[in-house]
């Protein structure tokens, strides 16, 4: 059996073999890590930045810079709220407030199960569509407070779903 | 248009070939220091008009920087002249006619027929309202802060008008950040911090650390020093670049914090390692509040480490001796006594030694800590006053082979090139230095032509940091076995050869080419190709194959070394072997290549320069030479004894031997520094007198019967010369604390033996240092003044200095290329001692540690640590933290483990900066063949894992109870007594 520490480490070594090559391999490296363990962990930055030629400090200059990467680890599911400009005049606030009272959570915060963490994000480029929301890497567009609920319902099965076929 | 009030055409001129250090300009010049000293060289000009003034500055100046050359200075924060533009802060904002809005002056190159306006009603408000902002986020306490008077914001603030903040303090700010006080040396204020990356800048472009970044983005931007971490456990080396750079108090050195802003200072020399790098001492009365990096240093360029910015406490360390002392005999108590009595009681030891024992039983060793003028009295003191050639100099036990081997090829004991050269390398060999560590300012300056794709190849036994780090890898680690250099050298050359990448056209008219056809036979044999050496160096041979032809081929070639290669029984001939490599690539004569011996000490090559060796007279000449002797017997007036003297070696011999009773020795620690540390004890215990002349009661003083107190180099007025031969004055910036400057003291022991000497001032001594020292008649004082420092020769020939040597021919004329047969050390493994000990330094302590063991260096190293490969490791059960026995064939000394992959299997590696360590007590009697210089690399050894963790070896059991009961005599509390028993 895997212990947790010896999984982290596998993942980075993998990350970073698969994108060393690159010529800007960083990010793509960053991507896979925090796709797969849903964070980067603080025990990366070194091995990452020693593999690269960089220091830890340029290391945690780009994941502290960039949203996407976390330090702590993200839900399995990533249900992302726009508030940007056209969101918000088509009345993305109540929309806010639903997808806040449907989980239970606010931004920033997952779920006591892992399950889903609630995010705020500044501009989906689907302004045509406003108010949007991203569940995972599906964009959603013309979200109705009505609509929320079906959206958390079924980000929570398709969990469900998948933790059945892994079992 | 503005009317045209000045056309300046010189004074820009004037600013590209000597810009003022004093001055920041906002954006670094164009110009490299090489084509600023290359004042023949091509500039392409651009002429505009700043401010209504004529300006005309070399193509690719900033606005800022054109404007900062008519002293027009642009309010600025984010921008300083040590880092690149940055364009961040919006402060320095100009209008430029024919273009729209208002671009930032550092970030736009100046062009030809540019009108600037710098100042206007539109530029004024725009500052304005960018400051409110700044402030708006800033804590109001000016007249409690650290930065008070010295401080860029409220300078701006005050420079463009700043009356009220509109915002109001309640919204989110950062006037709450917590204080990082984790550093010794400076703490870090991030609520004081206006994010201008100002030091993160510093710690990538001047120091090649990257230890800071801007983390997170937006309102939460902050500095962070690696990943969040406090100063202390980041990657931060302590060199002090940031906070140079730093225009708020947000990181401030601790001094300033405690005492406020200096009020005075002078420009003065570090003491520390062969870099020598300028710093301005700056004082509060005789109090030295901090020494920041001179952005006027030649050597150093505005940089420097965490030794010479921040390690100087010692010199007011309680430790130090400040009342001359003398006794009869070790086991007595010391008697502080006057200077007279001091001198006296000397005196008419030595006068009785030698009707006893003869005129050559005594003898002094100069110190490469002590100025030119202080080694000069020394030796002029044995020479005129004890009568013989005894005087030898640490140059002995480190670059004594530098000397000799660049003489015998290229005919001048010193490296060929300045510091500055390295920007112009494209291919760079680091063979036996460790740069990071032991010369960190020049490192910076090497990471950085790294950086713009100079290519590295590294030759050591152990994974030095230059080797593989953020923004620096090297081509090739060539990890060769302790002990061959001269067969890698040769192998390379054999390469070249063999592939004909020999630059035959520099070698037809700048070398003697029958000597070059004997070597060049020589070379061609077998035995020197990669393929047979492979199993002697362990170089593999397509690594050095590539390193051959990378070197001969890539451009621009420069060999930069250290210990590694003097320190064996062939270092001499390991330095002739890098000339031979350096000839046969044309690489020599101009900027950018060179064959450069990075010296360990501040003035080792000043020591040697000024004639402290026992076979040669000030500038390298020999003292049986009839003609040289006579010059100085004239001068001197007293007749020379024409028979060299003792090497340090020799002294130590004879002593041993019982008929050498008698020596000086200035500011060296000889029982911890030279090699088998049982043989030097003894031979100090043999000694009938022994002055000793040092700042503190150092471990060779414990064997002392005369103790003269000496000087910081804060304490007293000469010149050092440091590995580029260049000249830097030291000038005094308090009283000496026991009354007399070191040269003062040599002076009045001298006059005691009936030598009369009567210096009032060092630069009298320079005036005799000139007029008989062909390298240094155009020297002075006042030159010194004028223009910062000299490279010498400086004479006739060379009336401004000599930056680059051998540049049309060789000092001896024709480049002699010699033979250089390989021949392994005597210090072999065995099955006894299976394993080759090699030892080096890091960057926070200083050779004995004698000055950073007294002061808060010691954070970082507070004991030497045996580095030890995993697998030998593994094979003797230890772990990092075990104390270990290491035993040689001249001794064993207990040390405590670190196990990593940075020494390679079977090579072990230790410092030697703690003399309870004894790492000297394993090293052997070996030498190099022409110099005698100690073979400190290679001793062959055994490990063994000891149960009890504080456990103490003979000699350092014996050692503890030498240095308690010697402190006793003296009455001091000794802090090198701290070893657990």
């Amino acid at each position: 059996m895997q212990t947790e520490t010896e999984n982290v480490e596998m993942v980075v070594v993998d990350a970073v073999v698969a994108h060393q090559h690159l010529a800007g391999p960083l990010l793509p490296i960053l991507h896979q890590i925090q796709s797969e363990l849903r964070h980067i962990p603080g025990s990366a930055l070194n091995y990452i930045a020693k593999a690269l030629n960089l220091s830890r400090a340029e290391v945690h200059g780009v994941v502290s810079y960039y949203h996407s990467f976390t330090t702590k680890p993200h839900g399995k599911t990533v249900i992302e709220v726009c508030r940007a400009e056209s969101c918000q005049a088509v009345g993305g606030r109540k929309i806010e407030q639903r997808f806040k009272d449907a989980l239970g959570l606010d931004f920033g915060e997952t779920s006591s199960d892992g399950n889903v963490t609630l995010e705020s994000v500044y501009c989906l480029g689907n302004c045509a569509c406003s108010p949007s929301v991203r569940v995972g890497e599906n964009i959603y567009g013309r979200i109705t407070e009505s609509g929320v609920n079906a959206i958390v319902d079924k980000a929570i099965s398709q969990l469900a779903k998948s933790k059945e076929l892994n079992q | 248009m503005n009317q045209i009030k000045d056309t300046p055409l010189l004074k820009d001129l004037i600013e590209a070939g000597n810009p003022n250090p004093d001055k920041d300009y906002g954006t670094p010049s164009p110009l490299s220091y090489i084509d600023l000293a290359d004042r023949s060289c091509d500039l392409e000009l651009v002429t505009g008009t700043i401010d209504g003034y004529r300006v005309t500055v070399p193509a690719g100046t900033s606005v800022m920087r054109a404007a900062a050359s008519l002293d027009i200075n642009v309010p600025r924060l984010c921008a300083t002249d040590s880092v690149e533009a940055f364009g961040s802060c919006r402060m320095c904002l100009v209008q430029i006619e024919g273009r729209r809005g208002s671009p930032a002056s550092c970030t736009t190159p100046f062009e030809e027929g540019m009108v600037v306006t710098t100042q206007n009603a539109e530029l004024a408000e725009l500052r304005r309202n960018v400051m409110e902002l700044y402030i708006s986020d800033h804590p109001l306490d000016c007249l409690t802060c650290p930065a008070n008077g010295d401080c860029e914001l409220q300078d701006v603030a005050g420079a463009v008008g700043l009356r009220e903040v509109r915002y109001g303090y309640e919204g989110a700010n950062h006037l709450d950040e917590v204080k990082d006080t984790s550093n010794p040396y400076f703490d870090f204020d991030p609520s004081k911090c206006i994010a201008c990356s100002r030091c993160v800048r510093a710690c990538e472009e001047t120091q090649g650390t990257f230890a800071l970044t801007i983390e997170n983005r937006g309102f939460e931007s902050k500095v962070s020093p690696s990943a969040s971490e406090p100063f202390i456990d980041s990657e931060c080396v302590s060199c002090g670049a940031c906070v140079q750079a730093c225009p708020t108090a947000t990181l401030m050195e601790k001094s300033v914090v405690d005492a406020g802003q200096p009020e005075h200072h002078k420009i003065t020399t570090c003491a520390y390692c062969g870099v020598g790098c300028a710093f301005k001492a700056e004082m509060k009365g005789d109090q030295l509040v901090r020494m920041t990096p001179y952005k006027g240093g030649q050597a150093n360029r505005g940089h420097s480490c965490v030794k010479g910015r921040f390690a100087f406490g010692y010199a007011t360390h309680k430790e130090r001796i400040t009342t001359p002392m003398i006794r009869n005999s070790i086991d007595q108590a010391w008697q502080a006594v006057s200077w007279e009595e001091a001198f006296k009681f000397a005196a008419d030891k030595l006068r009785g030694i030698q009707e006893k024992y003869g005129v050559k039983s005594i003898g002094g060793i100069s110190s490469s800590r002590c100025t030119n003028e202080e080694v000069w009295l020394v030796q002029k003191m044995v020479r005129a006053a004890f009568g013989n050639n005894n005087v030898d100099t640490c140059a002995r036990v480190c670059h004594s082979p530098t000397g000799y081997g660049l003489k015998q090829t290229l005919g001048e004991s010193a490296g060929t090139q300045n510091f500055d050269s390295v920007a112009a390398a494209n291919v760079v060999i680091v063979m036996g230095a460790n740069p990071t560590d032991a010369h960190p300012v020049f490192a910076s300056r090497l990471k950085k032509r790294l950086r713009e794709g100079a290519k590295l190849i590294v030759v050591d036994p152990r994974k030095i940091d230059l080797v593989d780090g953020p923004h620096v890898k090297a081509e090739h680690h060539l990890k060769l076995l302790p002990g061959t250099n001269v067969a890698f050298v040769n192998a390379m050359a054999h390469v070249i050869v063999r592939e004909n990448l020999h630059q035959t056209n520099f070698i037809e008219t700048r070398c003697d080419t029958k000597g070059f056809n004997e070597w060049l036979d020589f070379i061609r044999d077998e035995k020197h190709s990669p393929e047979n050496t492979e199993a002697i160096t362990g170089i593999p041979r397509q690594a050095l194959i590539a390193s051959a032809r990378l070197y001969a081929s890539g451009g621009n070639g420069a060999i930069y070394y250290g210990l590694g290669v003097t320190e064996h029984s062939q270092g001499s001939t390991a330095v002739m072997g890098i000339a031979n490599l350096a000839m046969l690539t044309g690489n020599i004569g101009r900027p950018g290549v060179g064959v450069n011996p990075l010296r360990g000490q501040n003035n080792v090559q000043g020591s040697c320069d000024m004639g402290s060796f026992p076979h040669e007279l000030p500038g390298y000449r020999p003292v049986s030479d009839d003609s040289v002797r006579s010059e100085f017997e004239h001068a001197w007036n007293v007749s020379i004894d024409p028979e060299p003297g003792f090497r340090i070696n020799n002294m130590l011999d004879a002593s041993v031997a019982g008929h050498y009773k008698g020596l000086y020795v200035q500011g060296e620690d000889i029982a911890q520094s030279d090699p088998n540390t049982k043989h030097v004890e003894e031979a100090l215990r043999n000694l009938e007198c022994l002055i000793v002349q040092d700042i503190f009661l150092n471990v060779t003083a414990k064997y002392a019967t005369v103790f003269l107190p000496g000087s910081s180099f804060l304490e007293k007025n000469g010149t050092f010369t440091n590995a580029e031969r260049r000249i830097s004055p030291v000038r005094q910036v308090m009283q000496p604390l026991a009354g007399l400057q070191d040269w003062e003291v040599t002076q009045g022991l001298c006059n005691a033996l009936g030598y009369d000497m009567n210096y009032q001032h060092p630069s009298e001594i320079m005036q005799e240092i000139a007029a008989l020292t062909p390298t240094f008649t155009g020297v002075s004082y006042e030159r010194l003044d004028q223009e910062g420092s000299i490279q010498w020769p400086c004479n006739e020939g060379a009336p401004n200095g000599t930056p680059t040597m051998h540049t049309d021919e060789f000092v001896r004329g024709k480049g002699l290329f010699k033979v250089t047969e390989y021949v392994a050390t005597d210090e072999k493994v065995t099955r006894r001692f299976p394993m080759l000990l090699t030892t080096g330094r890091i960057l926070s302590q200083y050779n004995v540690g004698a000055q950073t063991r007294r002061t808060d260096n010691n954070i970082w190293h507070d004991k030497d640590l045996l580095e030890i490969h995993p697998s030998d490791a593994e094979n003797r059960g230890i772990v990092s933290g075990d104390r270990v026995e290491i035993e040689s064939r001249s001794g064993s000394t207990y040390l405590t483990a670190l196990v990593t992959e940075r020494v390679q299997p079977s090579v072990c590696y230790t410092t030697f900066h703690h003399p309870e360590s004894g790492a000297n007590v394993i090293t052997t009697d070996n030498s190099d063949w022409a110099t005698n210089c100690p073979e400190y690399k290679v001793t062959a050894v055994q490990i063994k894992k000891l149960m009890n963790v504080k456990a103490s070896s003979e000699w350092q059991t014996q050692f503890t109870n030498f240095s308690e009961q010697q402190a006793k005599l003296a009455k001091i509390e000794s802090s090198e007594s701290k070893l657990e028993k």
